[in-house]
């Protein structure tokens, strides 16, 4: 009698079901986590372009190679030379291993194991190797990340900028980086018919702690808590600073081609002036624009909107602000992270009540205060630190331009000095007759 | 000093080869007309035929746009503009790094496009052609200067290397400070902080900038832009401790090297 016996088939047809059921769990997860992400990046995306028109669409080769030198290259990063290596590993690792995580995905939908093995023989090893000594290089990167954020005390990272969530958002994400290396390399390491560089020194560690179907287990289990992990971490990073990876590309396209002095010109007023000196040009259907500058995120250009979400609080414009280094109010950082915050809670307000309900607040004085903004030298540091091309100092501007057209709120010496342009032609109260004074002195 | 203005030249149906833009703090400032004066003194011995608007100059608008008063600045920017393309110039130098942005990257966009240099560029050239010559016995030879970069210039336009390469031609020794080029200091003056009191904090911007020039031992600092200049110098003079460091333009760096 060879006949199989019932249990047996019993046995085949429920590892089957077991199987197909993880298959179908797998590519559930897999399409909820992808789709959830695209719907909040399209979320993000409809905010920043709540902000006005910002025309940067000319030149596209200067663009291009602003995104492989400044985002793709981290140009910027290399100005700190140590620092921006261990950052590149970390970013190489994230891109490398991705690889990976195609053969995961694979894996989990076609219910095979490490299906790109017989497809590329002999470079399936090298590849895998290659990931793992990363893998191993990005869990050094990220605990030497997390001492430098907690226990040196370097400047940027201690500021009170960084206060309640955004000192815990930096260190969820390289925490999360480090479980997830963990995972890595534990999956590889106790599955048995493996040997790669890194997982191979493990292995006689869970092997000879452990049994042929707890190994399993473990590596069972390692993989899907890595794979659920990549996709909560992918679905963190719209709430998290850690979205400039995303953003850096697109913000370096769009960054600012002429010299960083061009302040950006405001036609309105240009031709206000204009029909006002000649009224003859000046068409019957003008209308003035309903106000000047910035006093909500939202009267901002999508670009520094686009900026906001960018940056990643690295707190290396603050670093280099001349206010802020001699313990003015003022910090770059805090006015793009200001400017999130406020589009956070415009884009909920929204949300709530299918349109914008006012809140009683704005950008400038809720969230950004004129002591900070009065503080602005127009140096250009800030711009220029930033790896991820943000210029806090556009915002300052734009801020800037609204207290004084709209508030009319200026210093009494700013309010001279107008005055003294207006009726001298010079900052200070000297006749404009004295201006070639000095051809006459010896 | 005869120095001829646009309209004079108009009069005698000359055209110069260059306007010389002096901005307000050279026309109007004591210590900056020294500046003025020291570099229209280079201009006559490189025998450049230059002239300047005169009392038909006015403020570009600078400060005024920085401080958000964009009316302002467009009522000045179009004045100008009438003035200067009125006169039909082409070329333009500034001994002022603001004025110099301000004609050069924001004047466009309002019809008024010039060839707008800075005169340390334009100190460079006249050195490189041999137009001024500068003997390596000059006064400055074998002195230490220390370079403050100007925002307006350096970060705001990438011009880092010609005031540079002026003072090396002095035979001098040129030391950095610790933060240069376009990792600089603002010296406090710009985004029109020159015409306020200074926000309160923990110590002044020029005292700061002041002690970085100062640990270079440099014996002088030199500036290439006149609100720098004055920034520098009340920071050094606010120093507890007394020192013989100068605070000087290029153009007058220069000048005494020629003369």
């Amino acid at each position: 009698m060879n006949q199989p016996s019932n249990d047996l088939i019993l046995g085949i047809l429920l590892t089957t079901i077991m199987e197909l059921f993880s298959q179908l769990f797998f590519l559930i997860i897999t399409l909820v986590a992808i789709g959830w992400f695209a719907k909040k990046l399209m979320g993000i995306r409809s905010t920043i372009l709540l902000g006005k028109p910002f025309d940067a669409y000319d030149q596209p080769m200067r663009r291009w190679k602003n995104v492989l030198l400044l985002a793709l290259g981290q140009k910027k990063m290399f100005r700190k030379p140590l620092v921006a290596f261990m950052h590149l590993i970390v970013y190489v690792g994230f891109i490398v291993i991705n690889i990976e995580l195609l053969e995961i995905i694979a894996d989990g939908i076609l219910g095979t194991h490490r299906v790109f093995e017989k497809p590329l023989g002999a470079y399936y090893p090298f590849l895998i190797n290659s990931f793992e000594i990363l893998a191993v290089l990005v869990l050094a990167a990220c605990i030497i990340f997390l001492v430098r954020r907690n226990i040196l005390k370097i400047k940027r990272f201690l500021s009170q900028d960084l206060n309640g969530w955004p000192r815990s958002d930096a260190n969820y994400i390289l925490i999360v980086e480090i479980i997830l290396m963990t995972l890595f390399l534990t999956m590889n390491a106790t599955e048995v018919n493996t040997s790669f560089i890194v997982s191979s020194h493990l292995k006689t560690y869970f092997t000879s702690s452990f049994s042929y179907d707890q190994l399993n287990l473990i590596e069972h289990t390692a993989w899907w808590i890595h794979i659920i992990g990549i996709y909560a971490f992918m679905n963190y990073l719209p709430y998290s600073k850690h979205l400039h990876i995303i953003l850096a590309f697109p913000n370096a396209y769009y960054a600012p081609l002429e010299p960083k002095g061009t302040m950006h010109n405001m036609t309105s007023i240009q031709n206000e002036v204009l029909y006002a000196m000649q009224p003859e040009l000046a068409p019957s259907n003008a209308v003035a624009p309903d106000s000047f500058g910035a006093k909500e995120a939202t009267d901002l250009t999508w670009k520094n909107l686009m900026d906001a979400y960018s940056c990643t609080e690295c707190g290396r414009c603050s670093m280099a602000c001349p206010a802020n280094a001699t313990g003015k109010l003022l910090s770059p950082r805090k006015i793009m992270m200001s400017t999130r915050d406020r589009m956070e809670s415009i884009a909920k307000n929204i949300t709530q009540n299918k349109q914008f309900i006012p809140d009683g607040k704005t950008l400038l004085h809720d969230y950004i205060t004129v002591e900070e903004l009065r503080a602005c030298t127009t140096c250009n540091a800030c711009v220029e630190e930033c790896p991820v091309s943000i210029s806090p100092m556009d915002i300052i501007l734009e801020l800037r331009r609204s207290l004084i057209m709209e508030e009319s709120n200026a210093p009494s010496e700013w309010n001279s000095m107008f005055s003294n342009i207006e009726n001298n032609f010079a900052p200070w109260k000297f006749s404009p007759d004295d201006r070639d004074a000095w051809t006459k002195q010896d | 000093m005869k120095v001829n203005t646009m309209a004079e030249m108009m009069a005698s149906g000359q055209t110069p080869d260059i306007l010389f833009w002096v901005g307000c703090a050279g026309s109007f400032d004591q210590r900056a007309q020294k500046i003025t004066k020291a570099f229209a003194f280079i201009l006559e011995a490189a025998g450049i035929n230059y002239a300047i608007l005169g009392k038909e100059e006015a403020c570009t608008g600078d400060p005024a746009r920085r401080a958000g008063n964009e009316f302002m600045f467009q009522m000045m920017a179009y004045q100008n503009i009438q003035t200067l393309n009125g006169y039909g110039i082409q070329k333009i130098v500034t001994t002022c790094p603001h004025c110099f942005n301000t004609l050069k990257n924001e004047y466009p966009a309002l019809g008024g496009n010039y060839d707008v240099i800075h005169h340390t560029q334009l100190l460079q050239e006249l050195i490189e052609s041999g137009k001024i010559k500068i003997t390596d016995s000059n006064e400055w030879a074998g002195k230490t200067i220390t370079y403050h970069d100007s925002c307006y210039l350096g970060r705001a336009n990438g011009i880092y290397e010609a005031p540079r390469k002026v003072l090396e031609s002095l035979s001098i020794e040129l030391k950095e400070m610790k933060r240069c080029k376009s990792n600089g200091l603002c010296c406090g003056a710009g985004g029109a902080q020159m015409f306020k009191e200074e926000e309160k904090g923990d110590l002044r911007i020029n005292t700061e900038r002041a002690n970085e020039a100062i640990e270079t031992k440099a014996n002088c600092v030199a500036s290439a832009c006149p609100f720098c200049n004055t920034m520098l110098t009340d920071g050094i003079n606010n120093r507890t401790e007394t020192t013989n460091t100068s605070v000087l333009d290029i153009a007058e760096i220069v000048a005494q090297a020629i003369q």
